[in-house]
């Protein structure tokens, strides 16, 4: 095939994957967005193939590795549970990461087979854009790897930092910079394999000391990292349809993680940074004086709900944690039975990524116009006569309101308290990840129930 | 003077950017959660470069380092594409309306 009409051919592609994202603006033509999405993939191989033209014994074990890699991937999306969708996005980012290295190892290898020049004399340009490439791919690798340890829970949660951190990573970084212009200089392979490792190793040391409640930002980052890792190696190849797509990846990754900053009223770089509730443990230390709350069983909770007419639920990652979501379904076809009105408030950064919680809400049949976002529902509370917050906590603090002193001060939270009553499902009354105290615990109009998500739902819809 | 191909690839390039920014910002925030694994099976059309390069061996030798890379990639990228376009598909097929 000719350079000029797989060009065009992967113009196409590229077009297509634009599409696929197009078609997620609504739940309707988010599935013909997919196929799409799928169009653009197949066309892309099968024009490589065409291109390469080389159909011998190689071609076969290309689509023997092609079958393996596929029928693992087939069989995670299948197994995979709906609750394990942030440590699977994460595992899946590594994965691209790890290839785009490979991809510019290769090239760098055999500079002939990708038309940039030759071993020891390779292209200026390519120099850069595979280097880079191969950077933010490593890069991608290992702190995809490190986050999915983190939300898999083999590795802690909780932020590690050491002192210096900063300042070593920054070191790092100018090191990383400074090294591919000397590789530039010297073509020398093993400056190029200095790059890589160190990279590795920035992907560890960047993600570390950031902690489980800040993880919808690390995976938005990793996704945008992805994206640019292709986008370098797009470069190299001079691929149409890798800058785009790669562009299109890196561009929705940095929205993702912007929205969740907002949500958290924070600045990226103050998440990336690290480290937010290690800073004010002391502060919540101090305010252990006991002050009263009313606690609950099933039965009040059901009563105050059937006799209701409009239920809010605020889910958060704790539904997630205790699988509550078919459950509380139940509880919702009950309160529907009795003639109550209910809608589910998601807060941007409830769960542990972004959409987290619509997704599981969707897996237990809750239908999606039944579930608003902060901003369409917030004003709702005020004429609601009873909020059930199953799993969240941060997400609804007044103090963010009130607080000016608070860790929290600013962040857009749901207006729980103007509710006539709020339910509060909780193990105990220990503070969420901010580790400040949730002053809804101690209202009036709050009632407690000490229970596991799930089985506290599951009591309410028994004595429904 | 003639105008660097470089310029025309990186001009695509910041466009596809400038795409992606008003197409991302549609994007219904109870889909992002799809929208990140959908994103992850597109970018894994890193697997054409890792087919070139598992290509560019002459055929008495395919299986030398460079080739070697380019079979390691195509494996990582296939589990990313299957993996990606049908966890996505499990997850749209469960976004339903209320029944009428």
């Amino acid at each position: 095939m000719s350079a000029n009409l797989s060009a065009t051919f992967y113009l196409i592609s590229g077009i297509l994957f634009i599409l696929a994202l197009r078609g997620l603006s609504s739940p309707e033509t988010s599935r013909q967005g997919n196929y799409f999405g799928i169009a653009g993939m197949v066309i892309a191989i099968v024009v490589t193939f065409l291109t390469v033209g080389n159909f011998g014994s190689g071609f076969i074990y290309v689509l023997v590795f092609l079958v393996i890699g596929g029928s693992i991937g087939a069989f995670i999306a299948f197994k995979i549970p709906m609750t394990a969708m942030p440590e699977l996005v994460a595992g899946f980012h590594s994965l691209v990461g790890l290839a785009a290295v490979f991809v510019a190892i290769s090239a760098f290898l055999n500079p002939e087979a990708f038309n940039l020049g030759s071993i020891g004399n390779i292209k200026l340009a390519s120099l850069i854009e595979m280097s880079l490439g191969a950077a933010i791919g490593a890069i991608t690798f290992s702190g995809s790897i490190i986050a999915f340890l983190k939300l898999r829970g083999i590795m802690s949660g909780a932020p590690i930092t050491f002192k210096g951190q900063h300042f070593i990573n920054l070191f790092i970084g100018l090191t990383i910079i400074f090294l591919i212009y000397y590789l530039c200089r010297t073509q020398s392979s093993n400056i190029f394999w200095t790059i890589v490792v160190i990279s590795f190793l920035v992907g560890v040391l960047l993600i570390i000391p950031i902690g489980g409640a800040d993880m919808p930002v690390v995976i938005s980052m990793l996704n945008s990292y992805s994206g640019w890792a292709a986008a370098g190696i797009g470069f190299t190849l001079e691929n149409t349809a890798l800058i785009i797509t790669g562009a299109l990846v890196g561009s929705s990754g940095a929205i993702l993680s912007y929205i969740m900053c907002k949500g958290m009223n924070r600045s990226f770089f103050n998440v990336i940074l690290g480290g937010w509730g290690a800073t004010d443990q002391a502060s919540s230390a101090q305010s252990k004086e006991q002050k009263p709350t009313k606690s609950g069983n099933a039965d009040d909770a059901a009563f105050l709900m059937k006799n209701a007419s409009s239920v809010i639920i605020v889910p958060g990652y704790g539904m997630a944690v205790a699988q509550a979501q078919h459950a509380l379904r139940e509880m919702v076809d009950a309160l529907k039975k009795n003639g109550v009105k209910v809608s589910y408030a998601i807060h941007p950064v409830a769960g542990r990524m972004p959409g987290h919680m619509n997704v599981l809400l969707a897996e237990a049949n809750v239908p999606y116009d039944e579930v608003f976002e902060l901003e369409e529902i917030n004003n709702d509370f005020a004429n609601c006569d009873v909020a059930y917050v199953i799993g969240a906590n941060d997400v609804t603090n007044p103090v963010a309101k009130s607080d000016p002193q608070s860790p929290i001060y600013g962040m857009p939270v749901l207006d729980v308290e103007k509710s006539k009553s709020v339910l509060f499902v909780k193990r105990s009354l220990s503070p969420g990840y901010a580790g400040i105290d949730n002053d809804l615990f101690y209202r009036d109009n709050t009632l407690m129930l000490f229970a596991d998500a799930k089985k506290m739902t599951e009591e309410i819809v028994k004595s429904l | 003077m003639e105008i660097d191909p470089f310029i025309f690839r990186f001009s695509i390039f910041i466009l596809s950017i400038f795409v992606g920014y008003y197409v991302v910002w549609s994007v219904t925030p109870s889909l992002h959660t799809p929208l990140m694994s959908v994103t992850n099976a597109i970018s894994s059309v890193i697997i054409v470069g890792a087919i070139i390069a598992a290509l560019a061996s002459n055929s008495d030798e395919i299986f030398e380092t460079s080739s070697m890379f380019g079979f390691l990639a195509i494996i990582l990228a296939a589990v990313n594409i299957f993996g990606g376009f049908l966890v996505t598909q499990r997850m749209l097929q469960m976004y339903k309306k209320k029944k009428k």
